[in-house]
């Protein structure tokens, strides 16, 4: 079935083909013609059976035949008379599938047949099928999909079927549909608690096991690695969602304002946060996996602040899928307040049934914390972000005299907020670290991508705020791994390039120690300090750890290789960002930017911008052909501009919602082109600064 | 089946054979000769061909228990035929043929369950053939396959190591299956495994030429290229022994002579991993005839008998007759005294070839090879809920005592010699435990080993070491039903051994001249070594004549030459 080549077909195939082909138009006119008029006669019926004799997918023969079943099934009475009209369907099914064993139509008439429940299923003719299809090809899924049906339907247990799979998988391991089941099997055993699957650290080192066998055996055989990457997964993710970071964090003080003087004696106590100028102070919520169901009941705040009408959580996702790991609300301060005064907020979440993971399990670690708005009414103090162009620092941070260190006991952004023992996690991971380092196939792709997936799911269990030395080196090793994996396999570069991104940000991230040298408090003059963090010229293609990250409000990413920004949705308090210098190759890779209300100041210059004429991030992100957004405002704005809005919808869509102050963009092949000036300006009345100049 | 008792066939009155000249004569129904006459047969020759016992096989059959004894060692006082003391005549020059003592040192115990006659011993055993090897391949061409039916080895193979049997990995799934090997191992065993299949499919055209392995790793010795693949000394005995077959020992620390090459070595990997799968209903690479090997003769005899050969079993070939220069044979005389003229005459290993003024390479006379063969009958499997296994016992697994009378001290000297050769075992479900079963009896299964040697005695203590190694000896008042409950309370007892019987076989190479002469039952497991000097004696007398060509299988005729027989 696999792995066969393709033979030219020769003349007389050709003719033999052309034949063949007008028998079936001819057969296929006859039973559409039954169909239609309702002929539902044995001559009929063995009209739609020669049809399908030869060709199986005709999927309107097969309704036909269901309708003449149902129809003539009314007429009989007799057991014995029902008994063989179902024989003669299944039959049927049988002679189109030995025509081909993966026939969606066939197989799906045969379900249909069982699903009637007219006569007890024959479950020796079944399952004697399935094994003579499953033995000339083990990995047809339509094979494993029946099976599971029928296993369902007959009510066999999961611990025979997964006898089963070990039987299939012992002829030869290199099967992914029985790994794939065995997966589902022991899914549900462990679940339902069978007899024998009490524990699942017991199943699931047995399991490790059994599949390094087949690991061992053949590295570059791609069936047993899935199959271990799923083990990974259930050992190194807790098994519910956490959450693992928030913003504002537990004991921060937010303040609408800061006294000068403080700043200057470096007695900060409080974050400024811009946004409490419009009255508005955004939350984040961020959890290990992808949750939905957060609402004003699974979240619940209290304060002696107004919040005026109810809170709405919204997902911070580029996907609509409902699920996000990141959720934001808005809250909007009502109270009229005179003088400088201070409200806590109490924020917790219970064990909830609303807060679900993809998988189906819900949120069962509460959670409790309290931070602080200071709201002063002193208008004189509001400041002009935009007196003067915004500039970043070229320099190491460390070397610039305006930096201040960050105020990092205020801001608590190290260490989930809940631990869990994972002892058993951590031996397994690292048994199964010191075996693959053991397999000498030194240039198996599998094999080191797999060991750098295990050092990171160990420098997971690491994190948990303990021993960032640990992690760190953990990290280290990894990374090794992604930049051979680059070298190996060039053809899934990007990938691994991704990756390397990600452990690269977590090392950088981790501790204090190492993040303190990228983190400091910028002070512009006639300005406010903000949080400053600088990750130039590391060659990060993707952004990882934005939880670390949601306290900054300058970041600087400049000169890196990202082609995209998926995350930076979470920074919800960033005000400035710098991205020049990188990849970014179109306006829909920027999408995650329209998530964040309070950006003023955005560096694009010297990205690729307009110069591909492909648009490869496209397919996931929200575009006018998807009905998903309503931008006819805009896009009318600038029809009376006389810009091309097919040409530009996507850089409409993108600076829409943004408020921006200052843009640079120079050094991307869209800024050259006709318009495209006159396209920004219309659509960032804000603007102020533009590549420099002032333009408002 | 060579059922009929030996003795039952001394009767005198012999036949006359009408017409009495021939292309091809041929003395003696061992495979070699049988499958020469199905040949010449089929390239259209005149053929007759004689056997002096009542049953086809000669050397090469499968005889009643109970008949062992005699056909090993026979009574010496036969007489020979009157008829060949008759003086020339005519032409001719009549030399007397005598034949040889092929079996010695023939020690036999324990006793024969009963019913003996029912078991069937093969005398060249243990032998089995590759479904991919030329035998395999002979018997489709010739159409002899229709007459013999086979049952697959289906347990596989075993290994003894370090005092313990261990199933031999010797394919990605027994790799898989296998409890016994270390991760690492297994990885570098399966690499292996897949090199060498790379190195087949590429060499064959079909995979990717980059998979070929290099001259210069061909030609070394193949043990020496296990190494570099990083094998562990386990590795290598299952890869060398019981898989390549290597006789002699490959690993020691001083070379032996016969190292094989990594050429040999990989050819007959390729040939072992093209014969598994081969046939659907065939697990394993090995399979075996399913009535003993007697039945491969018989087979190809049947396919010369379709080809219009004359066969006449019975019939001792009392002398040679000669041209006047006793150069040349130019027929032979019967035991009836007829003499049958034939343009070329072959004859059994067994017969002496009579000392003629015909260059001869004595050679092989001088310094003999010998193989040392076990066939032994015990209460259960070697290895549980398989009933055909091959056992290896690879080179200096088993350590040897031997106690000698110091000449000067007069005192015992234990003696430790290490065996040096290979010792194979075949384990076969007697296909009586049916009945057995039915008449609430222990089962009964048989086994066959052989060793090559050099020296008698010793290639004799190989086999009782490699029996000793496996079975436990019958109790001596041998109370069976004692044995059963023992057997039965611990799972792990060696099987019981009932009967036994060890003896050493002389090998001749077959010889070519006008007088010719086939091969002796090797020390191989297969037969294709037998095979191949058949094939070039064939051509040393029809250099243009096609070895059984395809087209020669009778496609419809079987049915007629079955009940021809």
């Amino acid at each position: 079935m696999h792995g066969r080549p393709r033979r030219a077909a020769k003349p007389e195939d050709e003719e033999a083909s052309s034949a063949k082909a007008a028998k079936l138009r001819d057969l296929q006119a006859q039973v559409l013609q039954n169909q239609h008029s309702g002929t539902y006669t044995k001559e009929a019926i063995g009209l739609s059976f020669k049809l399908l004799e030869i060709n199986p997918e005709a999927y309107t023969a097969w309704n036909y035949r269901k309708l003449a079943f149902q129809h003539n099934i009314k007429e009989l009475s007799e057991p014995e008379a029902i008994k063989s009209a179902i024989d003669d369907e299944l039959r049927v099914v049988e002679v189109a599938l030995r025509q081909n064993p993966k026939s969606y139509g066939a197989w799906y008439h045969r379900k249909w047949l069982l699903n009637q429940k007219l006569a007890p299923v024959d479950s020796k003719r079944e399952f004697g099928l399935l094994d003579k299809l499953l033995k000339v090809d083990a990995r047809n899924f339509h094979g494993w999909n029946y099976r599971r049906f029928l296993a369902r339907f007959m009510g066999v247990p999961d611990e025979e079927e997964l006898n089963y799979t070990m039987d299939k998988i012992s002829d030869n391991f290199s099967n992914y549909s029985a790994w794939h089941n065995r997966s589902i099997l022991l899914s549900n055993l462990l679940i339902k608690q069978n007899k024998g699957f009490e524990s699942k650290q017991k199943i699931f080192s047995q399991e490790f096991e059994l599949v390094t066998q087949a690991l061992f055996i053949g590295p570059s055989d791609q069936s047993g690695w899935f199959y271990h990457l799923w083990l990974l997964a259930q050992t190194s993710t807790p098994d519910n969602p956490q959450l693992i970071a928030s913003w504002p964090c537990s004991g921060a003080k937010l303040s609408s304002s800061l006294v000068k003087e403080k700043v200057e004696q470096n007695t900060l106590s409080s974050i400024w946060c811009h946004s409490l100028q419009e009255r508005t102070v955004p939350m984040v919520l961020y959890f290990n996996e992808p949750v939905k169901g957060l609402n004003q009941s699974s979240v619940k705040l209290k304060s002696d602040l107004d919040f005026g009408k109810d809170i709405h959580w919204r997902a911070l996702s580029m996907t609509d899928s409902g699920y996000s790991s990141c959720w934001t609300t808005y809250l909007q301060i009502a109270n009229e307040c005179s003088s400088s005064q201070q409200y806590s907020v109490e924020v917790s979440i219970p064990c909830s049934d609303d807060i679900v993971s993809r998988s189906g399990s819900n949120y069962n670690c509460p959670v409790h914390f309290t931070f602080t708005i200071e709201l002063i009414s002193d208008d004189a103090q509001d400041i002009d972000l935009f007196d003067k162009p915004v500039a970043y620092f070229s320099e190491p941070l460390e070397s610039h005299g305006n930096c201040e260190p960050i105020p990092f006991d205020l801001l608590k952004i190290t260490g989930a907020l809940v631990e869990e023992d994972s002892n058993w996690h951590f031996e397994r991971l690292s048994e199964e670290i010191d075996l693959f380092r053991e397999l000498p196939d030194d240039n198996c792709k599998f094999v080191k991508l797999t060991l750098a997936r295990l050092l990171l799911a160990c420098a997971a269990i690491k994190s948990c705020g303990r021993s960032p030395h640990e992690r760190k080196r953990y990290c280290e090793e990894a990374l090794g791994h992604f930049s051979d994996l680059i070298r190996l396999d060039p053809s899934h570069k990007q990938y691994y390039e991704d990756e390397r991104s990600l452990v690269l940000m977590d090392k950088l991230t981790c501790d204090m120690e190492t993040f303190v040298k990228h983190c400091s408090v910028q002070v512009q003059p006639n300005s406010i300090p903000l949080n400053h963090v600088q990750l130039c010229k590391l060659s990060l293609t993707h952004v990882g750890f934005a939880e670390r990250l949601m306290w900054v409000q300058v970041l600087d990413l400049s000169h890196n290789s990202l082609r995209s920004i998926e995350g930076l949705e979470a920074l919800q308090q960033l005000v400035s960002l710098n991205i020049s210098n990188n990849h970014i190759s179109s306006f829909t890779a920027l999408e995650p930017l329209t998530k964040i209300m309070f950006l003023k100041v955005l560096d694009l210059s010297s990205n690729e911008i307009g110069a591909h004429s492909m648009d490869t991030t496209r397919y996931i992100c929200s575009s006018p052909f998807s009905h998903k957004i309503e931008a006819h405002e805009a896009f009318e704005e600038c029809q009376k501009k006389n810009i091309n809005v097919e040409e530009y919808w996507d850089a409409i869509l993108f600076f829409k919602p943004l408020k921006l102050g200052q843009l640079d963009i120079k050094g991307n092949a869209v800024a050259s082109k006709e318009n495209f000036r006159t396209l920004v300006m219309t659509l960032i009345p804000s603007l102020k600064w533009l590549n420099g100049e002032c333009v408002n | 089946m060579a059922d009929e008792p030996a003795a039952a066939g001394a009767g005198q009155d012999y036949p006359t054979i009408d017409p009495t000249s021939f292309d091809v004569v041929l003395c003696g129904t061992g495979l070699p000769e049988s499958v020469l006459a199905a040949a010449c047969a089929a390239a259209g020759k005149t053929v007759l061909h004689v056997d002096p016992s009542p049953f086809y096989g000669s050397l090469y059959s499968s005889i009643p228990l109970p008949s062992l004894s005699s056909f090993l060692s026979p009574d010496p006082s036969t007489p020979s035929s009157t008829a060949a003391a008759a003086a020339a005549s005519g032409s001719h020059t009549a030399v007397d043929l005598h034949r040889r003592g092929v079996y010695s040192e023939v020690e036999t115990s324990g006793a024969v369950p009963e019913p003996a006659r029912r078991f069937t011993v093969d005398l060249v055993g243990p032998r089995v053939m590759y479904c991919a090897d030329e035998a395999v391949d002979l018997l489709l061409r010739s159409g002899g396959s229709h007459h013999v039916e086979f049952k697959s080895v289906d347990g596989g193979s075993l290994l003894y190591w370090e005092g313990s049997l261990y199933p031999v990995p010797d394919s990605k799934q027994t790799i898989f299956k296998d409890t016994t090997l270390k991760l690492l191992e297994k990885n570098v065993l399966y690499r292996f495994l897949k090199l060498v299949q790379d190195h087949i499919a590429a060499t064959s055209g079909a995979g990717d030429a980059a998979g070929i392995i290099s001259e210069e790793d061909l030609d070394l010795p193949f043990v020496k290229f296990l190494n570099q693949q990083k094998l562990s000394p386990k590795m290598r005995a299952v890869v060398l022994y019981a898989i390549a077959m290597a006789d002699y020992d490959q690993d020691g620390p001083d070379p032996c002579e016969k190292l094989i090459t990594t050429r040999e070595g990989i050819q007959t990997i390729a040939l072992y991993s093209s014969s598994v799968g081969r046939f659907a209903n065939a697990e394993g690479a090995f399979i075996y005839p399913m009535y003993g090997h007697g039945e491969l003769p018989q087979a190809f005899c049947r396919c010369a008998a379709v080809k219009g050969a004359l066969y006449v079993l019975r019939m001792p070939v009392a002398a040679l007759l000669m041209d006047e220069e006793k150069k040349h044979s130019v027929g032979a005389r019967l035991a009836s005294g007829q003499d049958i003229l034939c343009k070329q005459l072959i004859i059994d290993p067994s017969y002496k070839i009579p000392t003629l003024d015909v260059p001869f390479d004595e050679s092989d006379s001088n310094c003999p090879r010998k193989v040392a063969r076990g066939i032994c009958i015990f209460n259960k499997s070697v290895k549980q809920d398989a009933s055909n296994v091959l056992v290896v016992f690879p080179p200096k697994c088993m350590v040897m005592l031997f106690l000698l009378v110091d000449p000067v001290s007069i005192l015992d000297l234990a003696l430790e010699e290490q065996q040096v050769a290979t010792v194979r075992l075949l384990q076969l479900s007697s296909n009586l435990a049916v009945t057995y079963r039915k008449a609430n009896l222990t089962c009964r299964f048989m086994a066959y080993l052989s060793t090559p040697c050099t020296d008698a005695s010793t290639g004799k203590h190989c086999i009782k070491k490699a029996m000793d190694a496996l079975f436990s000896p019958l109790d001596s008042d041998g109370s069976q039903g004692q044995l059963a409950t023992t057997s039965g309370s611990t799972g792990d007892v060696k099987p019981t051994l009932i009967w036994s019987c060890v003896y050493v076989q002389e090998i001749t190479q077959g010889t070519s001249s006008s007088l010719l002469s086939c091969p002796m039952p090797d020390e191989n497991l297969d037969y294709r070594n037998i095979l191949e000097s058949t094939k070039k004696l064939f051509t040393d007398i029809y250099p243009d004549e096609e070895f059984l060509p395809k087209k020669s299988a009778p496609v419809h005729d079987d049915e007629d030459s079955d009940s021809g027989e």
